[in-house]
């Protein structure tokens, strides 16, 4: 019988997280409004009300006790809302580099700009597709670009030895117009024909020596920085200079690694694609930016938000156990009460409701704190990293959105339902002569 | 030593309460356990006694601007220099484009430089004699249950061949192993330089960067300046750097693994210590009593202070041992899992020592409190219950 109650217990716990973490936000409101008109309303409910206002009225005096839970769901919801911001600011960077309405060309079956040439003839009839927005002058605003990587001297380390890998792309005026969101910051942009470059406020941080009229050295040509450039995407960790200087100083000559285009609209897109892969000149790939640049970012993402959870899970464990813990030494040292409640005419479920409700309010209070904290020291923290599908550095920023603190939140409220749901049933099932005995 | 039993009776009191504390201890080293397996994983990527013994050789430009291939002579006639082999990228996917597979176009010589990378001597004729063939690591194997003499098709995502086509067709004929598949051989595949190099119309002889093993260790540095002024102020200028150097570089570009590990492990350590203080805390204060009679008959007050220690001491030692114990039987599984991404997480003996140190630290910390508690007992205020 003990096993079977145990057993029922065990799989609505399960099934309680389950919902939890699938709830969202407007299904968690609901079941709070009823449970507010159930405690309100019913007989029942407003016994688990007065229990409820008793046991919180006691936390003062289990302020120790009650701080384990607390903290230790706040060090988990911590843990795992950094993780998954990380991974958030990740791809949010990546996405926002790329939008509906620009298409960008590579060479047929090229997973990234870096791996695809295309050659300065097939560039001029890319710039010819129909669908492509004109400036003022009447010239298409496409950009044929020529991706290289960079060695630069990494900032803060020893300017022999600790070199990162940058990725310097060349473009043409074009370029400016195709990313309005790209303006110089300090300095100025940098002169075509002229070995002149601009770099990205993401570099910028990353890499020695990038400040406006300074000069560095890639290879054995020296390059003087015009400016500084903000984005606010990935472009922000790259090198800009001028394509025509670009080629022949990485013996590239006139070819380039991507052509990017500024479509008229995002229906445009469709035509432009059979256009391009109906001309017999051409063997390339067409993708909007923003697929191109999401689909990019995936791999990574996910992998972190996988460790995230891996680590989350098993802290969570740990929170769980303490939370058991807390709540029986709670439950057993509150016995007689609780049996006294129970000899007077209070029913099992208010109390077990009561009991679970000051864990999850602990709970919650953890999850808070452990929100509050990761947003504190990790909303917009600066991290990079080496990004699949390019040869440079990325800079990224930890995103704490409001998405990823539900998510925390709703991890603290699964551990606080666990952690109440036994030790109430403990203290709804213990014999009240039992219990009024002890001690 | 004599006083174990009283110790354990003592941890034991409350069953419940130890075990759920055990639980969250042991998740807790658990996690210490995976991080640090995956951090010195990490940290020792490329280093190895041959690792230091191997220079490369790359543009100083750029990692991925070719070199010419006469270079390589030169390369050679630096003194001290016991053979030199190159390398070409050659961007190899299987199946889907985007499922990457490290491959390497590799002059003949290439296993020569590397002792500690294994191949059956029948299977290395064979892949000398061949055109078409490829030697697979055995990761790669596992990973897709290929045999040997299977045909496999590659794609690379740069270079196309005569045709325009960018699927190549290989022979597997060898496979590559290392010791505890610790070498990078093991994940990679690895096709002839020749054959590479006839096929693409692309890389008209020229190579991606040089491998070259040096004969003495503590030439290195001389050696990697001499080959490095073999080509300055030329239009390929190069950068030469041990390969455990060079690896490490990457490692630290990736991510900086060793601060998220140390604040992850900063915030679960810190959670763990509040919880088992809580728990240590109240084990004392129920036992107040039971203490003040030890005293009563004859206990000092330091062995009390001392017994008290021990009991957190020893449960942390007890969780610590049987989560890191678990991750020893977690991290083969681990490693698979991880397609590639970390290789021999293993909980070493240093990660032992740490872990244990660890554990009887914390012990200490948080026994400390309870201890003192328990040492300055008044008997009489004890066992009045005041």
């Amino acid at each position: 019988m003990n096993f079977l109650i145990g057993f029922v217990i065990f799989i609505a716990a399960i099934l309680g997280v389950a919902i939890f973490l699938i709830l969202p936000w407007q299904g968690m409101l609901v079941l709070l409004v009823l449970l507010a008109l159930w405690m309100l309303l019913t007989r029942r409910g407003r016994q688990t009300a007065s229990v409820a206002a008793v046991g919180v009225s006691t936390l003062t005096q289990r302020l120790g006790s009650s701080a384990v839970i607390v903290i230790g769901i706040a060090g988990v919801v911590a843990v795992l809302v950094a993780m998954l911001a990380m991974a958030n600011g990740y791809s949010e960077t990546l996405r926002r580099t790329g939008s509906e309405d620009t298409a960008i060309v590579l060479r047929g079956a090229s997973s990234a700009e870096v791996s695809s040439v295309l050659e300065h003839d097939a560039a001029v009839v890319i710039t010819q597709a129909p669908g492509i927005v004109k400036d003022d002058q009447g010239k298409p605003i496409v950009s044929p670009e020529l991706v290289v990587a960079a060695n630069l001297p990494l900032k803060g380390g020893d300017p022999d030895k600790d070199f990162g890998s940058v990725q310097l792309r060349g473009i043409g005026e074009q370029a400016w117009k195709l990313r309005p969101s790209a303006k110089i910051i300090a300095g100025r942009k940098f002169e075509p024909g002229k070995y002149e470059l601009v770099a990205g406020k993401g570099a910028q941080r990353q890499f020695a020596g990038l400040e406006p009229g300074k000069q560095i050295k890639l290879g054995n040509q020296t390059w003087t920085v015009a400016g500084i450039f903000a984005s606010n995407d990935a472009m922000d960790s790259e090198l800009w200079a001028d394509a025509q200087i670009v080629g022949p100083a990485y013996r590239r000559g006139a070819s380039s690694t991507s052509v990017f285009a500024k479509l008229t609209n995002p229906a445009a897109f469709a035509p432009f694609k059979a256009a391009l892969g109906s001309d017999p000149r051409l063997q390339v790939d067409v993708t909007t930016t923003l697929e191109y640049f999401s689909k990019q970012s995936e791999g990574t993402s996910k992998a972190i938000t996988i460790i995230g959870i891996v680590v989350g899970t098993i802290m969570a464990i740990g929170a769980v156990f303490g939370a058991l813990n807390t709540m029986f030494a709670a439950v057993a040292t509150r016995a007689r009460e609780i049996a006294t409640l129970r000899a007077i005419g209070f029913r099992g479920l208010p109390v077990v409701m009561a009991i679970m409700l000051e864990t999850m309010l602990l709970a919650l209070v953890g999850g808070v704190l452990g929100g509050a904290i990761a947003w504190l020291i990790f909303n917009g923290y600066t991290a990079s990293t080496l990004a699949a599908g390019t040869t440079g550095q990325l800079t990224f920023e930890f995103n704490v959105a409001p998405s990823v603190l539900w998510i925390g939140l709703k991890w603290a409220l699964a551990i606080g339902f666990i952690g109440g749901l036994f030790p109430a049933v403990r203290a709804a099932r213990l014999p009240v002569t039992t219990a009024l005995r002890e001690l | 030593m004599k006083y174990l039993h009283l110790i354990w009776a003592a941890l034991f009191r409350r069953k419940t309460r130890t075990i759920l504390t055990l639980v969250s201890i042991v998740a807790a080293f658990l996690l210490f356990g995976l991080l640090d397996a995956v951090r010195v994983s990490f940290a020792d990527a490329g280093k190895s006694a041959n690792g230091a013994e191997r220079l490369q050789t790359g543009a100083r430009l750029s990692f991925i601007q070719p070199l010419p291939q006469g270079l390589g002579a030169k390369i050679a006639a630096v003194k001290g220099v016991k053979d030199v082999a190159y390398v070409n990228w050659f961007g190899g996917a299987y199946q889907d484009p985007h499922n990457q597979v490290f491959t390497f176009a590799v002059s003949p010589n290439y296993l020569d430089i590397y002792p500690e990378v294994t191949v059956p001597p029948e299977q290395r004729k064979a892949f000398d004699a061949t055109q078409d063939g490829i030697l697979v690591g055995e990761l790669i194997m596992q990973k897709y249950g290929w045999k040997v003499g299977d045909k496999i098709p590659l794609q690379s995502q740069i270079f196309p061949d005569k045709t325009g086509s960018k699927n190549w067709n290989f022979e597997l004929v060898g496979v590559m192993s290392s010791k505890d598949q610790k070498a990078f051989q093991s994940q990679m595949i690895m096709l002839h330089w020749k054959n590479f190099d006839e096929t693409t119309p692309y890389n008209q002889g020229q190579v991606g960067w040089y491998v070259s093993r040096v004969n003495d260790v503590n030439q290195s540095d001389r050696i990697a300046k001499e080959i490095d002024a073999l080509s300055a102020n030329s239009d390929h200028e190069t950068k030469t750097q041990s390969e455990q150097a060079a690896t490490q570089n990457w490692v630290k570009q990736m991510a900086d693994i060793g601060l998220i590990v140390t604040s992850i492990m900063g915030a679960v350590f810190f959670t763990l210590v509040l919880l088992t203080g809580n728990t240590m805390m109240q084990a004392v204060r129920e036992r107040t009593s039971e203490l003040a009679v030890l005293k009563t008959i004859g206990f000092s007050n330091t062995s009390v202070l001392g017994l008290v220690l021990a009991e957190s001491v020893l449960l942390l030692l007890l969780g610590g041992v049987v989560g890191l114990s678990l991750v020893s039987f977690l991290a083969p599984i681990l490693t698979s899992r991880s397609g590639g991404m970390i290789t021999h997480a293993s909980v070493g003996a240093g990660s032992w020592a740490m872990g244990i140190g660890l554990a009887v630290a914390i012990g200490i910390v948080i026994g400390l409190l309870p201890a003192m508690r328990a040492m300055r007992l008044n008997i009489v205020d004890a066992l009045a219950g005041r």
